[in-house]
């Protein structure tokens, strides 16, 4: 955050801003006191999380996964521990349970 | 023509990028980012001031992605008004091609439409902008520290109706927006309610193709002014359609079809008991509430020409 400032001859007029959702240079993952943790096995796929996250933090990947009772998924759910913010709402909505709430240790 | 869209049908691509500043578990962050999936990519955002405006857009960063315009507190609806109109001049003028279609999406808090913003927005209603207008009701002016607004329902704790022993939290109901949308005749008003993201689509879609101007009324939970625990977010949303206290219906030609029936109601202390700010109600104004919340369903019910809302399950 120490970068020199631009100076007002430097930025667009009339504050304009050019660059489309360019708040993903922030990360927000510092909000965080607990850790959802998705446990891959458990998890059904539904979609659930993924819709509810208020932070766009389930990703959604076409990354294949066999579980260990050879259950074969191609997509997989991850969180985005950039900008998790760790409220809880993914593991509270989960219907099979398949997501821990884990306390950070920094 | 239209199936029941369901969550597998939700666009894959973000269009409400991650880094705002929204508190944790913010319902108006769920709501934004799935508004934005369902609007053309091309469509013009007006936004009043308020959390979301405040929390998206810390120069020099925005978590926009469409076109987007900052206006102050109060006139959300004019500064739309005006890109409408604009967007017909550059076609007269040629500068746009005729057949192309801008869509025009103004967005404002419930303190920036039922109180400051409401003669902007009957202005947009009356002239017949084609502008769709989104409220998101967190119930009160929360970017500014929780002070009441004409949406604040009755028995709420606010710093501005506060509980001691003179006051008890709001006294006074919420105003009813959509009734004062539809007293303007116009085609399209709706509900939606982050528990029901499919729904959302639907009413999002079917704005977007009306002609004229529409009013979608969005239920908005706010973990810290509503104090409550930010994983129960869409808990407490869900609960409140549950309890009747929020109906998701959309009423279009003079027809009001509610579109998240309910055929058993939770009493309304259900709902109530979620929140920090109705922890000091009394017995007798839980019933007070369970009374209104029941008027409502009647009525709802009288429109809908059917019980949809079921009775309280006892
Ligand atoms: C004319 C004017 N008065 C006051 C303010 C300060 N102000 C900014 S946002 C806000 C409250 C917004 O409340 P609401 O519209 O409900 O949105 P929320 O913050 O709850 O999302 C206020 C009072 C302002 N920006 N302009
Ligand atoms: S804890 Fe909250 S922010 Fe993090 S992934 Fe789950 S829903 Fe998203
Ligand atoms: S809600 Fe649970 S089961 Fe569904 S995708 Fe997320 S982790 Fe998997
Ligand atoms: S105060 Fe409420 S509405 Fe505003 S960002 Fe926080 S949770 Fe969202
Ligand atoms: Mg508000």
């Amino acid at each position: 955050m120490s970068a020199k400032l631009p100076s007002w001859k430097e930025v667009p007029v009339g504050a304009v801003i050019l660059e489309p959702g360019s708040t993903r240079r922030y990360k927000t993952h510092e909000w965080r006191t607990l850790r959802p943790v998705i446990k891959q096995d458990k998890c059904i796929r539904c979609r659930i999380c993924w819709m509810y996250c208020p932070d766009s933090a389930i990703l959604e990947l076409d990354k294949p996964y066999v579980t260990a009772a050879s259950r074969k998924y191609e997509v997989t759910y991850d969180v985005d521990y950039d900008y998790c913010k760790g409220c809880g709402i993914c593991a509270q909505e989960c219907p099979v349970k398949a997501i821990d709430m884990v306390l950070e240790v920094r | 023509m239209s199936r029941t869209l369901t969550i597998k049908d939700i666009p894959r691509e973000e269009r409400f990028a991650p880094g705002h500043r929204m508190c944790q578990g913010c319902g108006a962050a769920i709501l934004m980012r799935h508004i934005t999936k369902a609007m053309p990519k091309d469509a013009i955002i007006v936004q009043a001031t308020g959390c979301v405006e405040v929390t998206t857009t810390l120069y020099p960063e925005t978590s926009w992605m469409h076109p987007w315009l900052h206006i102050a507190f109060e006139n959300a609806a004019a500064g739309a008004s005006g890109v409408e109109a604009a967007l017909k001049v550059l076609k007269r003028k040629g500068v746009l091609p005729p057949e192309k279609d801008v869509r025009v999406v103004a967005i404002g808090g419930d303190g920036g439409t039922f109180d400051i913003g409401i003669q902007a927005l009957s202005g947009l209603l009356e002239r017949g902008h084609d502008v769709l207008y989104i409220v998101y009701d967190n119930e009160a002016y929360m970017n500014t520290g929780i002070q009441r607004s004409g949406a604040t329902p009755f028995g709420a704790w606010t710093t501005t109706t506060p509980v001691g022993r003179v006051w008890h939290g709001e006294w006074r109901n919420k105003k009813d927006i959509i009734g004062i949308a539809l007293a303007h005749r116009v085609p399209y008003v709706a509900t939606i309610n982050p528990a029901y993201i499919p729904d959302l689509y639907m009413k999002i879609n079917k704005a977007m193709e009306i002609k004229g101007p529409k009013l979608i009324h969005a239920y908005s939970p706010c973990v810290p002014g509503w104090r409550y625990e930010p994983a129960l977010t869409v808990t407490v949303a869900r609960m409140a359609v549950q309890t009747g206290i929020w109906i998701n219906y959309e009423v279009e030609n003079n027809t009001l079809n509610v579109t998240t029936p309910v055929p058993k109601r939770k009493p309304v202390r259900e709902y109530l008991r979620l929140h920090g700010r109705f922890r000091h109600l009394t017995d007798e104004e839980i019933e007070k509430i369970q009374e209104f919340v029941d008027k409502q369903v009647a009525y709802v019910n009288k429109l809908a020409g059917k019980e949809v809302i079921g009775p309280v399950e006892k």
